[in-house]
């Protein structure tokens, strides 16, 4: 069974369809990157599967473990396990973030049966975590993103995300803005927590990313649709001839009744 | 600004004469002049109507329209409240229906340097103190000059030069008893040269009636005189209550306010700072939840007479149901008031679309080489910081409680005591849940 099969997803912000249809099945321990120009859909596909108040679905289905993931609340999605790292993470003044992380972990250990961890034990896993991904421990006891530096809120986010330990990561634009140290220790940080079972979807602009975290799957979006999907080396053909390339594509699959959507996600299905 | 019209104060009169002939003779002569210019103040302007600039927004007909008579003997059981209330290891000092309680006050270990006790022992026993009654102004203060009218007792604190006060100081106000009961208890903080003190006052209600608790607080601090205080305005469900607080500051001096006010039916706090000597600072601070139908009203006035003074304003409101709140901040800049740096914030979180906030900055700046800001800030919940803590999992209840914990906290965690400020916040907690919960259910019904 796949982690997460979405099927015809179709979204809409503020009345606008966005998403027009998007199929795309994601097994355990897969990577998928999804990529595309700007307006294309990508940041949209990522809101919506995280439940953000401002998309509507207006068609289609998700399933995430074989539960109905559209019908769940935002919350209830993090705590059984989808995690999203924001495109521009929240700042929340007087909220610390030690704190904060730590009532959020133990909302999701209880979601699976599991005991509170205590203040030492919770130390202890955000010590580990924040050895792993260079967070600076002075960090954890300021307000959550407050003042940080934009490198620094990426980084704090993919800090929640490895004291989480979701079952589905899904990064958006995690790369923008940061400078290549910093792209290097999130990077570092990803692949570290990838495993048989963890599944990723890396939302992203440019190929940079993806020559640290490598993926199994790329699948390019276009006017609210997937119109290729490819292994890794279609990130590197996208790098080359520019998105451009891609909306010929996508006049092309139109003039043929999308045709190219279907054969992209046949690919993705084999 | 059109003049108040005198309206139903006869039969406050009519209570003041009683207490003039009865209890209230046996006063000093000096003392009984005051209370006569109080009298004559009040007799003369009356109960404010909305019509009175200061009191647009509040309507004080209810508390007017009440024949309350003025506090006497012992409410029910008040020992349950004190010990409710009581920060373990003060020095407790307990006013019962407007007059000292020693039988619930702690004055056992009272700390070298610092003078408690009674106020109408202080003025029996002459204390030199006392000459600084008086200060609060009582023409156009028609709540003022009740109290002024009516004083008596209630506590004298007094800190000796230099010392350092480490031992908490808590006065526990409470009113009640059969009756619609009124109390006009008076506080008076002088603290010396380079003194210090955290004081914590605590005003309660009795259960029953909607009684009428109308403080005046006077403070005067000397030389590099460090004074916290903390009104805590908890315990006044469905009650009456108007306090002002004036407040006198000398040359390097700091005095910091904090007023927190759960709930009530009506609340007024008139909050007076007159900076009068060079470099002195204050903090004015208040946070606030007002549920129901309250109306809670923060009046504030920073004076700034001399140059090198800062004061700094910072004001919370959580407002839900049909709540009502006031703020009204008015910064004086005196001419001679140069290199002034004063800053104001009031912000308001609106729960409710029934509820409302007035909120009027007033500055009246003369001098000009001064630094003041203010700003206002009405409205509700960020919905994006909501959404980020529930996408980490968080229930919507835990991810307000979060925020709105977040938001109060910055008020909350300056109060100086940290019982009392521990008791506040787990207080404000329990009622605001009492409340959301009945906010959620009445959108799901």
């Amino acid at each position: 069974m796949s982690l997460l099969s979405i099927q015809n997803l179709q979204v809409t912000a503020e009345d606008k369809p966005i998403l027009r249809g998007i199929t795309l099945d994601i097994n355990p321990g897969e990577v998928h990157a999804i990529m595309g120009p700007n307006g294309s859909g990508k940041s949209t596909l990522a809101r919506a599967l995280s439940g953000h108040p401002g998309y509507q679905v207006t068609g289609g289905r998700v399933l995430y473990r074989g539960e109905d993931l559209l019908d769940m609340p935002a919350d209830e999605r993090a705590r059984k396990g989808v995690f999203m790292a924001f495109q521009y993470p929240v700042e929340i003044p007087g909220v610390n973030n030690a704190y904060f992380l730590k009532a959020a972990l133990n909302a999701t250990r209880k979601e699976r049966g599991l005991d509170d961890l205590d203040a030492i034990d919770f130390m202890a896993v955000m010590k580990e975590k924040a050895k792993l991904l260079d967070v600076d421990e002075k960090m954890l006891q300021r307000s959550v993103n407050e003042g940080f530096s934009g490198g620094e809120k990426k980084r704090n986010e993919i800090f929640h995300m490895a004291v989480l330990e979701p079952m589905l990561a899904i990064l958006d634009e995690t790369d923008s803005g940061l400078d290549i140290d910093a792209l290097r220790i999130v990077s570092s940080g990803v692949n570290a927590m990838r495993n048989e079972e963890r599944s990723f979807i890396v939302v992203t602009h440019y190929q940079r990313l993806l020559n640290y975290i490598v993926p199994d799957f790329v699948h390019v979006l276009s006017e609210g649709r997937i119109v290729k999907s490819g292994g890794r080396e279609l990130a590197l053909e996208l790098e080359e001839k520019g998105y451009g390339w891609i909306e010929g594509v996508q006049a092309h699959a139109s003039d043929e009744g999308h045709a190219g959507t279907d054969r992209a996600n046949l690919a993705v299905r084999s | 600004m059109t003049t108040p019209v005198a309206e139903r104060q006869d039969s406050f009169l009519a209570e003041q004469a009683r207490f003039a002939r009865g209890r209230g003779d046996a006063a000093p002569a000096w003392l009984k002049t005051l209370r006569e210019r109080g009298r004559a103040a009040f007799a003369d302007a009356g109960f404010p109507t909305t019509r009175h600039e200061e009191w647009r927004f509040t309507n004080v007909q209810p508390i007017a329209q009440t024949p309350f008579r003025l506090g006497e003997g012992t409410p029910t059981n008040p020992a349950p409240i004190v010990s409710r209330v009581a920060t373990p290891g003060a020095v407790r000092l307990v006013l019962l229906n407007g007059r000292f309680a020693p039988e619930l006050s702690d004055l056992g270990a009272v700390p070298v340097g610092l003078k408690i006790g009674s106020l109408a022992t202080a003025i029996a026993q002459g204390a030199p103190e006392c000459s600084l009654l008086g200060q609060q102004p009582v023409e156009g203060q028609p709540f003022a000059a009740l109290n002024t009218a009516f004083l008596e007792d209630g506590a004298l604190i007094a800190v000796r030069k230099g010392a350092v006060i480490e031992t908490p100081i808590h006065v526990i106000v409470i009113a009640g008893g059969t009756g619609k009961t009124m109390v006009h208890p008076r506080v008076l903080v002088v603290a010396g040269e380079a003194s210090q003190a955290s004081l914590g006052i605590s005003f309660l209600t009795a259960a029953g009636e909607a009684h009428l608790t109308n403080a005046v607080i006077e403070a005067s601090l000397g030389e590099q005189a460090v004074v916290d205080c903390c009104l805590d305005q908890r315990g006044t469900e469905g009650a009456f209550l108007v306090s002002n607080l004036h407040v006198t500051t000398a040359r390097a001096a700091t005095f910091r306010l904090r007023t927190i006010t759960l709930g009530g039916r009506i609340v007024r706090n008139d909050a007076t700072a007159v900076l009068a000597g060079e470099g002195a600072h204050v903090d004015i601070d208040g946070c606030y939840l007002a549920d129901g139908a309250s109306l809670i009203d923060n009046h504030t006035t920073i004076d700034h007479a001399m140059p090198h003074c800062t004061s700094h304003e910072l004001y919370k409101g959580i407002l839900d149901g049909k709540a009502k709140a006031v703020f009204n901040g008015r910064i004086i800049v005196r001419l001679d008031a140069q290199k002034t740096d004063s800053k104001q914030t009031n912000r308001a979180l609106l729960l409710s679309d029934d509820a409302t906030i007035n909120s009027n900055p007033q500055l009246e700046i003369f001098a000009d080489d001064v630094k003041c800001t203010h700003g206002a800030a009405v409205g509700q919940l960020d919905e994006e910081a909501m959404f980020y803590l529930q996408a980490r999992g968080l229930t919507v209840k835990d991810a307000r409680d979060m925020l709105i914990h977040a938001y109060a906290g910055e008020v909350l965690e300056r109060i100086a005591i940290p019982h009392l400020r521990a008791q506040l916040e787990r207080e404000l907690f329990v009622q605001l849940d009492r409340d959301l919960a009945d906010h959620d259910r009445a959108e799901r019904g």
